[in-house]
């Protein structure tokens, strides 16, 4: 739907601002409390404080952002952009961990012979 | 169509292009995020992340941060409906709320470059570096931004297209939120585990 000017005025918006600036100190703060109180074991904690970074990015998306409001131009470009930062985000770690895998127990020293000798560097 | 019709056309056109530049720059963090994460443990002989980052001071950063996207949302519903002193209020509680950030921002790198630990030291303080420095970098352009505006707005009693400009630059300071929260994350949370 085509926002239309008397939709841009409606009072809901104050609202909006303040949910997601209540919501968005609550992970916030949840968050922190979760590392600094070490609640879970690191591995754990990892994927939990993740899991709530993610929640709030929706969170700010939705009541800051107001994605999904406006051309449906910006969702799409959104998902976009979205892809792209999960294939250079995901795919760098990936092969750079490949090649840390392939490399393992090296020494700075053995590398750089192992690297003279296999790869002509 | 009518001339207000083509006016709320036309800014539309507008918050979209600038919404496809703030979403170009998220590709720009994704590539600074993940050379931070591949360095993250390259630390070569120098402190880790645990033992340099102070989680109550970044705690405090976040916080500010945080309440300054409220209050520059609460500066914009103030000037479409046309409370020109409730906008000038929120915007430069804004802009006092983001020098402070910034503000502690500089000072926590100060203190790292007074300890040694700086740029040069490593892999994963090369990255820490370049990462929250190019965040801080895009705040401080957008308190400059932020005072243009504020002086515009009063000179000019609320032009239409200064108000229109505020929309945008809203929306900037809502983005640089959103990478915030993820360098709080990954940078420090993650990084200042046991």
């Amino acid at each position: 739907m085509k926002p239309t000017l008397s939709h841009r005025h409606s009072p809901a918006q104050y609202v909006s601002y303040v949910v997601g600036f209540i919501l968005s100190i609550v992970t916030t703060v949840l968050a922190y409390y979760l590392v600094v109180n070490e609640v879970w074991p690191k591995e754990m904690l990892i994927y939990v404080v993740m899991g709530i970074a993610v929640v709030q990015l929706v969170v700010q998306l939705v009541f800051f952002l107001h994605l999904g409001r406006g051309s449906r131009w910006k969702l799409l470009t959104f998902w976009f952009a979205l892809l792209v930062v999960l294939v250079v985000v995901v795919g760098s770690l990936w092969i750079m961990h490949n090649l840390d895998y392939n490399m393992m127990n090296m020494s700075p020293d053995q590398m750089e012979q192992y690297m003279v000798e296999n790869e002509g560097i | 169509m009518s001339r207000a019709e083509e006016e709320v056309a036309n800014q539309e056109k507008k918050t979209l292009g600038f919404w496809i530049y703030l979403m170009t720059d998220c590709v720009l963090f994704a590539a600074l995020f993940a050379t931070f994460a591949v360095l993250r443990g390259n630390t070569a002989g120098g402190p880790s992340g645990l033992e340099i980052f102070d989680l109550p001071f970044v705690l405090v950063e976040t916080m500010l941060l945080l309440t300054s996207s409220f209050t520059i949302g609460m500066a914009l519903l103030g000037s479409v409906r046309g409370y020109h002193k409730q906008t000038i209020f929120w915007l430069i509680a804004t802009f006092a709320l983001g020098v402070a950030f910034l503000s502690m921002e500089l000072y926590e790198f100060n203190m790292l470059v007074a300890e040694g630990n700086s740029w040069q030291q490593s892999g994963f303080l090369s990255a820490y570096f370049t990462l929250v420095g190019a965040h801080g970098l895009h705040i401080a352009v957008g308190l400059l931004w932020m005072a243009v505006l504020l002086i515009r707005l009063v000179h000019f009693k609320f032009r239409k297209t200064d108000i229109n400009r505020l929309a945008l630059l809203g929306l900037f300071w809502h983005f640089l939120d959103v990478v915030w929260i993820f360098i709080f994350t990954i940078v420090y949370l993650v990084g200042g585990m046991a």
